[in-house]
């Protein structure tokens, strides 16, 4: 049925499947967003209303990233790539604080957050790195993309923000495993590894008392859970577990509605859902995360060119690694960075920018057939 | 190796390699859904339990005590609101730093404050760490709530005894019931905090009177703050007491003591019922109901006069002459004596080696039973006693309810001792010598009582040798029915003693006030009948009597019973140190029973209607 499709301005069903995919999770998220802050007085806008603005915002990134031919688009990584980094350089400095760390850059009533917006053009630089230069020795398989991905690395964890500086790792490494490794065996040896390194993770993590683990978090991220000895991540899986098989209904989650669970709209959305809608619910949002990677993995599989399929598997590997780790660490599998639930997490930034990254994805789908110039 | 491979090949080698994307993503996922069926699914029930005590808070709604009224509906014991301090340790987050806050914030005793946290109970269950906070401190604590996490002031109804020291020994006091007493089964309702009675009425009745608490379960957000009430299961109020004191004569007899030593019975004869029961020197019910500090709990404890005794029903003393009346009924009843017969008293008696002497140096001279009561005549006694034995002495003697608990409802009530051969093989594992019955006789040597039990004792004899249990409850007003239900006098015992035997007796004791040693219990409102005593203190002593320090000088006693013909009261004096019963104790006896007499005539007219009106109480908390 895809190949069926030519490059055309009509939207195919693909594209309706994958937008309706896109929605639905965004609607999830809206829906869970409205519940735990629907009774939060406080001046301005409420969070779900706001949120509706990012994802207003967010479709625009996203017809914006599908109007250009991603060719052209990847020709200004580096432009872009320079902006970023001059960015969070301007966010060491002037940036506005929260949590003890300095991420965002208010834009009137809002605050825009660079690192986020990082995440993105780290796909573009090194998709279009990897598919122009010639891949020859390790020098220009792994040193040189490292070299490129580093200064971004340094400033976003200098904020610190260790949740968006992993995700950046997390974006260099898969490129890496998906091209810049040669040999097949490294490849599949590192890749596996990479997916089984959560669980080697919780095995080692979980036999750490609570005081080296705190210790070790309070060495690698001081900032995220002042004083909460565990607090966070005890609440969150007491959230997710309360919800047992169908939950307690909307605005029943205690946890959050209480305020015993804290960001309940943001990192720890999952939480709040999983309390008001059980394992059924859960699973529900598993499937449909599943079914949008696995559109995409079609995406990549299909593109005609190799800087297509880069940056498909680029946007893939940043998103199952979000998913992955948020749901991991609210679960209580992972210790807990700052890494937001794509296109369910409140927040500016991190709307625009997944969806702008989700763009992207359709645009290498949709000029699949088109000609090479 | 392929180094320069072209893009096709690139393309192809990177699009195989997603597969293994596809297999390690569906991987991963499928452990996601484990982890969260195991949190969900087989842990759920314990998370949601969790859940639900993360958002529900306890809080305890402490019962109002019952009210204790004198037997004219007199309030003696009520409550008044007071705020107490109560610490939720589920929401404290540093237990040192919040120690640190109360004690800058109100000057609490950081030591106390760590030990009542530190008590054992139910986790969810908010810890009172204060009472009785002023004004000042509770608006404090308000003020700064937001700074204390986990901190809740509330309004409870607080012990109050309204005429302070007066009957504090027979109220008692209440108190947190401590963590020994959360132990026993009868607490078993109970919780850290709880206020029990801890002497007294307030002790004895206890289960009566402290009523049920309730609880209310709260909803709260992360920081402690309430959201709305969930359940509330409402206290319940203790019942009410009517004590059988008469609270004008308990002043009365309190004020006659004054700051002496000593105790004062008087009980109405025909039912048991104690009219008074002063106990001097005595304590503050409204002190020793707060939270003392170990200083001054020391203090209390530690006072020369023994406050916290109560002298009536707990002070043991020898009875010393009053012990003759039932020495008298012994003799006559055992054949011993007859009415007329006689002993010649030169002052002193034989025995062996030794003289024992008589309180009046010379002698009597020939006295027969009346006479040797009326003049307390000690060779008699001597004599008499003598000829029964000890074992035949103690077998009256326990018919008249020496050496065993009278019954009251008192706790820790004490018994005294009556001597006997058993006895002392018992108690000292040697024989009984014949030179120890003499002593014995006239209420000295081993023999000791205590006043309550002397009073019961002249009371038996005033009401022709029925002995009713004294007590100190008349009728309890139970909360759920709005029922006063009257408790029944209780009869004891009944002496084996012939009525013309105790007659007899009852007569001299009337020529002991009209022509003995006790001419100034005399009364032209009443007649009066009664004994004297004197107890010795110290064994050896030389010179007049000013000359002894205080705390060595002999104890006064006077027991008695109003009107002759027909007794209504029966009192016991016990005036500690103060030498000569006919100087020291008939006096006083002498004004409690007139005084008695008076408000009893009065109370005919006037005393039930100020009863009734005064009983609903309505100032108080409930």
């Amino acid at each position: 049925m895809i190949d069926r499709v030519m490059d055309s301005r009509e939207f195919d069903n693909f594209d309706v499947r994958f937008l309706g995919l896109v929605f639905l999770i965004l609607g999830v998220g809206v829906l869970s967003i409205y519940s735990v802050t629907h009774d939060q007085g406080g001046s301005g806008l409420p969070f779900f209303a706001k949120q509706l603005v990012w994802i207003f915002l967010g479709t625009i990134a996203f017809f914006i990233m599908l109007m250009w031919d991603y060719h052209r688009i990847a020709r200004l990584a580096y432009p872009a790539y320079a902006v970023i980094l001059l960015l969070l350089a301007f966010v060491l400095f002037e940036g506005k604080t929260s949590r003890g760390a300095q991420r965002w850059i208010p834009i009137g009533p809002f605050a825009f957050q660079p690192s986020e917006f990082a995440k993105l053009v780290l796909i573009l630089v090194l998709a279009h790195y990897y598919s122009k230069a010639p891949r020859v020795g390790w020098l220009q398989r792994v040193v040189i993309p490292g070299l490129l991905m580093l200064p971004g690395l340094l400033l976003i964890l200098k904020q610190p923000d260790l949740g968006s500086g992993l995700s950046f790792l997390a974006v260099y490494a898969a490129m890496l495993l998906m091209v810049g490794m040669r040999s097949q065996a490294m490849g599949v040896i590192l890749l596996f590894s990479l997916m089984l390194f959560p669980f080697a993770w919780e095995m080692m993590w979980g036999s750490l008392h609570d005081y080296q683990r705190q210790r070790i978090m309070a060495f690698v991220d001081p900032d995220y859970d002042p004083g909460g000895k565990g607090y966070h991540a005890l609440q969150s899986r007491i959230a997710i577990g309360a919800g047992e098989l169908t939950g307690k209904g909307l605005y029943g989650g205690t946890q959050s509605q209480l305020k015993f669970l804290p960001e309940g709209h943001t990192d720890f959305v999952f939480s709040v859902f999983a309390e008001e809608w059980g394992f059924l619910g859960v699973l529900a949002v598993l499937i449909l995360f599943v079914a949008l990677i696995w559109l995409s993995l079609e995406i990549a599989a299909r593109a005609k060119d190799e800087l297509g399929a880069l940056l498909a598997v680029g946007v893939i590997c940043m998103l199952c690694f979000c998913v992955v780790v948020n749901i991991g660490m609210t679960a209580g599998m992972f210790p807990i960075v700052g890494i937001p639930l794509p296109l369910m997490s409140y927040g500016g930034s991190a709307t625009i920018m997944t969806m702008a990254s989700l763009g992207l994805l359709l645009n290498v789908k949709r000029r699949r057939l088109s000609l090479f110039y | 190796m392929a180094l320069t491979g072209s893009f096709d090949s690139d393309l192809g080698e990177l699009q195989r390699r997603l597969v293994l994307l596809r297999i390690g993503l569906l991987l991963v996922v499928a452990l996601l859904a484990l982890r969260l069926w195991h949190l969900q699914i087989r842990e759920g029930p314990y998370y949601r339990d969790l859940s639900e005590n993360n958002r529900t808070r306890s809080v305890i709604l402490e019962p109002a005590r019952g009210l204790i009224y004198d037997r004219n509906g007199v309030l003696l014991a009520n409550n008044v609101p007071s705020f107490s301090l109560y610490i939720s340790l589920e929401d404290v987050k540093d237990r040192e730093v919040l120690v640190d806050q109360l004690t800058q914030l109100i000057g609490l005793d950081p030591a106390l404050v760590r030990k009542k946290l530190a008590v054992r109970g139910a986790k969810q269950l908010p810890r009172k760490v204060k009472d009785r906070l002023t004004l000042k401190e509770a608006t404090l604590i308000e003020s700064h709530r937001l700074d204390l996490p986990g901190v809740m002031i509330q309004v409870e109804s607080q012990r109050n005894y309204p005429s302070g020291t007066t009957a504090a020994h027979v109220l008692g006091y209440v108190g947190e019931v401590s963590a020994e007493q959360l132990e026993k089964p009868e607490f078993a309702e109970l919780h850290q905090g709880s206020i029990v009675g801890q002497y007294g009425v307030e002790k004895y009745f206890d289960r009566v009177v402290r009523g049920l608490a309730g609880q209310k379960s709260v909803e709260v957000d992360a920081l402690g703050h309430e959201k709305r009430t969930v359940v509330v299961d409402q206290p319940k109020a203790g019942d009410d007491l009517y004590l059988t004191i008469d609270a004008r004569l308990q002043k009365v007899a309190e004020e006659l003591l004054g700051q002496e030593s000593g105790a004062i019975v008087a009980l109405d004869p025909t039912t048991g019922d104690i009219l008074a029961m002063a106990s001097r020197p005595a304590f503050d019910p409204n002190v020793l109901s707060r939270e003392l500090t170990a200083k001054q709990w020391v203090e209390i404890v530690q006072d020369e006069g023994r406050p916290l005794n109560n002298r009536a029903s707990q002070g043991q003393y020898p009875p010393g002459s009053t012990f003759k009346v039932m020495m008298a009924a012994a003799a006559l009843e055992s054949n011993t004596v007859t009415p007329s017969s006689t002993v010649h008293c030169n002052g002193g008696y034989q025995f062996g080696r030794r003289l024992y002497h008589d309180w009046k140096a010379g002698g009597h001279g020939s006295v027969d039973l009346r006479q040797a009561l009326i003049h307390s005549c000690d060779v008699y006694f001597y004599t008499i006693g003598q000829r029964m034995g000890i074992d035949t002495i103690a077998s009256f003697g326990r018919q008249f309810g020496l050496g065993e608990e009278t019954g009251v409802e008192l706790p820790s009530e004490r018994v005294g001792i009556l001597p006997s051969t058993a006895w002392k093989q018992k108690a000292k594992n040697e024989p009984w010598l014949p030179g120890e019955t003499i002593s014995a006789s006239i209420g000295q040597g081993y023999v000791t009582v205590t006043p309550l039990q002397m009073a019961s004792l002249i009371g038996t004899v005033a009401n022709d040798g029925v002995t009713y249990r004294p007590r100190l409850v008349q009728s309890i007003m139970d909360r759920d029915t709005s029922q006063l239900q009257e408790l029944p006098a209780v009869e004891k015992n009944r002496l084996k003693v012939k009525p013309e035997h105790l007659r007899l007796i009852r007569e001299a004791l009337a020529g002991v006030v009209t022509e003995g040693t006790a001419t100034r219990a005399k009364s032209a409102l009443v007649s009066i009948a009664g004994k004297t005593g004197t107890a010795q203190t110290a064994a050896l002593r030389t010179g007049p009597e000013k000359d002894i320090p205080k705390k060595l000088r002999d104890h006064a006693w006077f027991v008695a019973f109003a009107p002759v013909d027909s007794p209504k009261i029966a009192v016991a004096v016990l005036a500690e140190n103060m030498g000569h019963g006919g100087s020291a104790a008939a006096p006083l006896a002498k004004e409690v029973i007139e005084t008695y007499v008076k408000l009893t005539q009065h109370a005919s007219t006037t005393g039930r209607q100020a009863a009734a009106a005064s009983r609903p109480g309505n100032m108080d908390i409930r």
